[in-house]
């Protein structure tokens, strides 16, 4: 087999490109190889090509699902779900909510995760603190139930029905 | 001057620093790539705001620097020293720095996020570079309304940074590791708990001045403290490993170990023209020698700032103008020698 380059050599390295389910196959001498080494086809590693592979594996065995009315577009910034494959980055705070349920498999292939639990902003963050403390108590309520230790119990319980009082106020 | 190239801190014959980064969006705006001028401008008057006005000691020991006002000179000196990333030294148009005297404390306004709160300590505290970084989002947030979502966390441009926003991160200076291989065994072990090892200052496969960074990945579903707790745990079993391996090469290499650190010693004292490469690897092997009581005449934190020195930016900051890079070589060697 000769260099699909040069036409003149032995091709010593074959590769197969996929793009999207198209498949094509390079045959380079080494020479043409070692040119080629920084062009796109052989050195094509960035963080966003690397989202996309993940994301398209996801995002295409969805497609035929997705219903009507389903927009590929931020209403917010413009950012389409394409340019969000080609560069990895969000173009507003609202392309987050607008994508967020088809970008939610890719967001638990990075972190494994795809729920917050670290810190939440002090001023802005009000409801979220209360509904933690919330979850915290009904969890404590548990245990001390469990235990037998009822006293405790109904003081958990009482903090609860109080909490749950502000949450809907809020 | 840049108090982590200026002190060494704890358990600094392996840390060099301890980094934490929190990425942070304003509400309401477009994230920083899709900003447009005045936009950018506003956010970076907030900022500088809430920093300022918000708390009158951090207003006196903060300065603001317009990455516009700078030359690049500067600004590649500002990425040199790890202050600044080279994305927001590209963005002239509106990337700017708020940055404390000693350069501990740096918040990039209009990176690849409007807001970057970095804190960069001496040696292995991370604990204290988040309490610092902690406090100073608070502070910011005291006079912003950031992008959050509760399920979803802090809302940053790149989904690899959502949640807690946070990057914790060590630089370590690992000769031994690397040069008993036992090094790739550590980078393997370290992905699969969610924590990257990587050469800095190196491109490829060769790991340039035996310097190693270490990080977390996942940022979503995992807690601040729980982060830094893990980050922290496997920094001190890097540690132990670096350590013991030195130890056992002290006993059975002493004399190798010895003419490696005296002979990169001899050549960094009388060269006359050097690479950057060459004096990275040569620095490493006298810093390891100095470290193991080898070299007596030389100090850990003289070899950290001549890491740093021997930088195209510094060099070209130091000698005032545009060097070629046969003159950089020179250069090199001159400021090697006299500060060595």
């Amino acid at each position: 087999m000769i260099c699909d380059e040069c036409k003149k050599r032995k091709a010593v390295v074959h590769m197969t490109k996929m793009i999207q389910g198209h498949k094509e196959e390079i045959h380079l001498c080494e020479v043409c190889a070692k040119a080629g080494e920084n062009s796109e086809a052989i050195n094509n590693f960035s963080i966003p090509s690397f989202l996309t592979s993940i994301l398209d594996a996801n995002y295409n065995s969805n497609s035929t699902l997705r219903g009507y009315g389903v927009t590929n577009e931020c209403s917010s910034c413009g950012t389409s779900l394409h340019e969000f494959k080609e560069s990895g980055k969000f173009g507003c705070d609202e392309c987050h909510i607008v994508f967020k349920e088809r970008l939610n498999p890719l967001i638990r292939r990075i972190h494994g995760n795809s729920n917050h639990v670290g810190k939440v902003p002090k001023r802005t963050g009000g409801a979220i603190h209360l509904k933690r403390r919330l979850s915290y108590l009904k969890q404590k309520l548990q245990e001390a139930i469990e235990e037998e230790a009822f006293e405790k119990a109904v003081g958990y319980r009482d903090e609860i029905r109080e909490l749950e009082e502000e949450i809907k106020k809020t | 001057m840049t108090k982590w190239l200026k002190e060494s801190g704890p358990e600094s014959d392996i840390v060099i620093s301890s980094r934490i980064r929190i990425a942070r969006n304003l509400s309401g705006f477009p994230f920083p790539h899709m900003l447009k001028e005045d936009n950018g401008k506003d956010i970076a008057n907030r900022v500088y705001n809430a920093v300022i006005e918000g708390n009158e000691s951090l207003g006196k020991d903060f300065k603001l620097v317009e990455m516009h006002s700078i030359d690049k000179v500067d600004r590649l000196n500002y990425v040199e020293k790890h202050i600044i990333s080279p994305a927001l030294a590209k963005n002239t148009a509106t990337g700017s720095l708020l940055i404390n005297q000693d350069e501990s404390i740096a918040i990039l306004i209009n990176e690849e996020d409007h807001i970057r709160i970095q804190c960069l300590l001496p040696g292995f505290q991370l604990d204290n570079s988040w309490n610092l970084a902690d406090k100073i989002d608070d502070l910011v947030e005291e006079k912003v309304k950031y992008s959050f979502h509760e399920e979803l966390g802090y809302l940053t441009s790149c989904p690899t940074n959502l949640g807690t926003g946070i990057r914790a991160s060590l630089m370590m200076h690992l000769p031994a590791l690397n040069m008993t291989g036992y090094i790739n065994s550590i980078l393997q072990a370290s992905s699969q708990i969610g924590i990257a090892v990587r050469g800095i200052y190196g491109e490829g496969t060769e790991f340039l001045g035996n310097i190693f960074q270490v990080s977390n990945q996942v940022t979503l579903g995992i807690t601040e403290e729980e982060i830094i707790k893990n980050l922290k745990n496997v920094g001190i079993q890097i540690i132990q490993k670096e350590r013991y391996i030195r130890e056992s090469l002290l006993k059975d290499k002493k004399v190798e170990l010895e003419d490696k650190a005296y002979r990169s010693y001899g050549i960094l004292k009388n060269a006359r023209k050097i690479t950057s490469t060459e004096a990275m690897k040569l620095i490493s092997h006298v810093k390891l020698g100095v470290v193991l009581g080898l070299i007596k005449d030389s100090s850990l934190e003289k070899l950290n700032q001549l890491m740093e020195m021997i930088q195209v930016g510094f060099l070209q900051k130091y000698y005032k103008s545009q060097l070629s890079e046969y003159d950089r070589d020179v250069k090199r060697a001159e400021i090697i020698r006299m500060n060595i």
